[in-house]
């Protein structure tokens, strides 16, 4: 077997910013005096109501079911009154159906468990359908419902399981320490989705700023099962999935195909955790651990929030500066600015990140691409972001996608990150990359 | 809290810091040992037409910018490069209306027709230099003699002549260890020629303080150093076969690396990012290209120097080894299973 000694070609390394909260515990966070559900909370099909206003729910009750089979449910994230089910603000700017529930006491707060998985007598589609009514999701942030993740397509198998501790944004560090306190969890996890996938043996991939979780993790790995502990270079995007198999395999995933092609199924460690933690006793997902931090904020941490918390009761609780002007969801490399703060926490939030006025990067002045060739250094996919670059501005997309492989983009960043001439490559590529989906459906 | 303007970006927000104003100020502070080692070796005359060029490529820039109804660009530092390369490139007394009238071909024909920074496909410092050997074949083959005593007290004559005439050549010139070779078969002291201690254009005789520049440049991580490696490598290997199988016929390789336009050239014109390659790979066949073109045309050609021909034409073939010379797309000529 080839070791983590390798890695992908290309990659740029941003500073890490993750000391100020990488030594931090989970701590739980209060309830906020109103919750904000957004029915949307994953990829596909947004989650069908089945509650009414006015009704009192419990904490893990199911508030909205899925609506076929790209979607899960969302469960009541605390127990109180449903008091309206109307439009609620997202991060996209657009308004989407949602519920605002107004919680009872927290002395009134118990969960509603529901049926079991029993990990020794479920069938790997039990797994699967446990995992979905869960309403388990992506939890890295890219919040694709996990259990279609899973269904291995027919024709195809999976031989690795390949569990994503890698967490190469800058700033966050949720993923540390749920490897640092939730290994439990974690290794339960991997026993639902070896069972699940039907996968031999199991890697848990990690950067080597993380060695204490790795080795945590390596002493405590269950005796007798097919999982080991790989520690990879320091390098950005290694996170994303196929960097990682790469570093961790030798193996490439082929253009526009997905892990499963290479017999591969990658899942990221806080949904690992979540999975076994949830399936042994049925229950729903109502929390995630989020990293709040950035040079804004006054109480920076690794927190158990609520999902539908309100992003300005957060912020209000860990104190930000009076100056505060940039808040993104996510890490700074590929999180989405906010430009609402009346948004809330969603099952894909995995971090805050504030940065006052003093960090924030006056737009710089763009120039024409100088054909430094650094951006062709630094795409992972060894892409050429000049030319593409070059190519979105005279609007010749089909010959970006054709000629220029621009559909492979995954929008890590990098190019926009080094090139000296500030063009926004990657926001010409998102761009591009919709148009062209548009014409192929028009 | 009360209300906040929230500042809206789109990913990522954090950017490595380098700018194209940085990259374009280092590279004029890395020709800065071998500019002011030509002002010693050459005195005001040397001075004289490194201001003229520098100041002849800012003015061209800014009223080109003007006329074009754009914002002027002279902030960026490229068109500083541009004279100071140009500059460098001239013989210490060449006259200064010629010079002026380098910088305005330079940055005019060079740059600005091709659509300015980011879209010339040519060296335009070396655009300047090839319109000026053309047009004043004579004056940019006139050399002077380094180290002369007077240097620092009096201006050749050649250097202030009258717009649109002909300077007249009194008899200080030295001839260049390049056509001293060529012409009457004497070869240089390599050591010499490192130096600088010989004749030629004001800024290609120190190679030392030219590689003093290139290695700074390269520790600041702003310089593909593929270039003048693959250029100087391909130089030495295929010179150094050439006097392997005949001394008498042919220089030694330490005399070609170190003599004429060459160490200027490979450190500071072919690296040149907008006109030369964008990959590792490319950039390799293109120092390997300019290095053979070099030999051949000093050697074989009817000239004594040929780095400016070398790299002009590598730079036209720059955009086809960009087309031809590709990463291989991670996942593709793969089969999906
Ligand atoms: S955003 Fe796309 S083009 Fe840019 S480096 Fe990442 S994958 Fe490559
Ligand atoms: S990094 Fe920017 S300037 Fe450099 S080649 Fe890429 S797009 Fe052009």
């Amino acid at each position: 077997m080839r070791t983590a000694k390798q890695t992908f070609k290309h990659g740029i390394h941003p500073p890490e910013n993750k000391e100020e909260t990488n030594g931090l515990p989970i701590r739980q966070f209060s309830f906020a005096p109103l919750i904000i559900l957004p029915l949307a909370q994953h990829i596909g099909a947004p989650s069908k109501l089945v509650i009414r206003e006015g009704q009192e729910v419990v904490r893990g009750q199911i508030l909205a079911e899925s609506d076929g089979y790209l979607s899960v449910p969302l469960h009541a994230p605390v127990s109180g009154l449903v008091k309206r089910i109307s439009n609620v603000p997202t991060i996209s700017g657009k308004m989407t159906t949602g519920i605002y529930l107004e919680p009872f006491p927290s002395s009134t707060q118990e969960i509603l468990d529901g049926e079991p998985i029993n990990l020794d007598a479920a069938s790997p589609d039990d797994i699967l359908m446990g995992i979905q009514q869960a309403g388990i999701v992506g939890l890295g942030g890219a919040a694709f419902p996990t259990h279609a993740k899973l269904k291995i397509p027919d024709g195809k198998h999976c031989d690795t399981l390949i569990i994503n501790g890698i967490e190469c944004e800058p700033y966050l560090t949720t993923d540390h320490r749920v490897m640092l306190e939730q290994s439990d969890d974690i290794f339960l996890g991997i026993k639902y989705l070896m069972k699940a996938t039907g996968a031999k043996r199991t890697i848990i991939g990690i950067e080597a700023n993380k060695q204490d979780a790795a080795d945590l993790l390596r002493e405590r790995l269950p005796k007798n099962e097919a999982i080991s502990v790989e520690v990879v270079p320091v390098k950005y995007p290694q996170g994303a999935e196929k960097m990682l198999i790469t570093s961790l395999l030798g193996k490439e995933v082929p253009s526009r195909g997905l892990p499963i092609d290479v017999s591969v199924v990658v899942v990221n460690v806080a949904t690992t955790a979540e999975i076994g933690r949830l399936l042994p006793h049925g229950r729903g997902i109502q929390e995630r651990v989020i990293t709040i931090t950035g040079p804004g904020v006054k109480k920076k941490g690794n927190y158990l929030i609520p999902i539908g918390t309100p992003l300005r009761y957060v912020l209000e609780q860990v104190g930000v500066d009076e100056s505060v002007s940039e808040v993104y969801m996510g890490g700074p490399m590929m999180g989405v600015a906010v430009a609402n703060l009346d948004i809330s926490i969603v099952k894909g939030t995995s971090g805050i990140v504030v940065f006052n006025k003093e960090q924030i990067e006056q737009a710089p002045q763009v120039y024409p691409c100088i054909k430094c060739g650094a951006c062709v250094d630094a795409c992972p996919l060894s892409l050429n972001p000049s030319k593409l670059g070059i190519l979105a501005k005279f609007e010749f997309y089909e010959k970006m996608a054709e000629e220029y492989h621009l559909m492979d983009c995954f929008e890590c960043g990098s190019c926009s990150y080094v090139c000296p001439s500030h063009i926004p490559l990657v926001q010409y590529f998102r761009l591009s990359k919709s148009i062209i989906r548009k014409r192929k459906v028009a | 809290m009360k209300k906040q303007t929230l500042h809206i970006s789109t990913s990522p927000h954090l950017t490595q810091g380098t700018s194209v104003e940085v990259i374009m100020r280092n590279v004029v502070i890395a020709l800065m040992p071998a500019a002011l080692f030509s002002i010693y070796a050459f005195g005001w005359n040397a001075a004289l037409v490194l201001i003229t060029a520098v100041v002849s490529c800012l003015i061209t820039e800014h009223v080109l910018c003007r006329l074009a109804n754009k914002r002027s660009t002279v902030s960026d530092w490229s068109a500083i490069i541009t004279g100071l390369l140009l500059g460098l490139t001239l013989p210490p007394i060449f006259p200064l209306w010629m010079t002026f009238l380098g910088g305005v071909f330079a940055i005019g024909m060079g740059k600005f027709l091709f659509g300015g920074l980011g879209y010339n496909v040519f060296n335009p410092a070396l655009v300047g230099r090839a319109v000026l050997q053309g047009a004043f074949p004579v004056a940019i083959t006139t050399w002077f003699a380094s180290f002369s005593a007077d240097r620092f007290t009096t201006l050749h004559s050649a250097v202030l002549a009258v717009p649109f005439m002909e300077p007249v050549i009194d008899g200080t010139s030295g001839a260049t260890p390049l056509s001293a070779f060529k012409f009457d078969g004497i070869t240089t002291e390599a050591s010499d020629l490192a130096l600088g201690l010989v004749s030629g254009s004001t800024g290609e005789t120190s190679s030392v303080f030219i590689l003093l520049g290139g290695l700074y440049l390269v520790w600041r991580n702003l310089m593909n150093w593929r270039i003048p490696v693959a250029i100087l490598a391909t130089v030495f290997v295929f010179s150094g076969i050439l006097y392997w199988f005949d001394p008498v016929e042919y220089p030694s390789p330490l005399f070609m690396l170190f003599s004429g336009g060459l160490m200027l050239g490979a450190v500071f014109m072919a690296t040149d990012m907008v006109a030369s390659p964008i990959t590792s790979w490319g950039v390799m066949i293109y120092g390997i290209i300019i290095g053979a073109l070099v030999v051949i045309i000093r050697l074989w050609g009817g000239l004594p120097e040929g780095v400016m021909y070398a790299i002009l034409l590598a730079n036209a073939i720059s955009p086809h080894i960009d087309r031809l010379v590709r990463y291989r797309v991670y996942g593709t000529s793969l089969k999906t299973s």
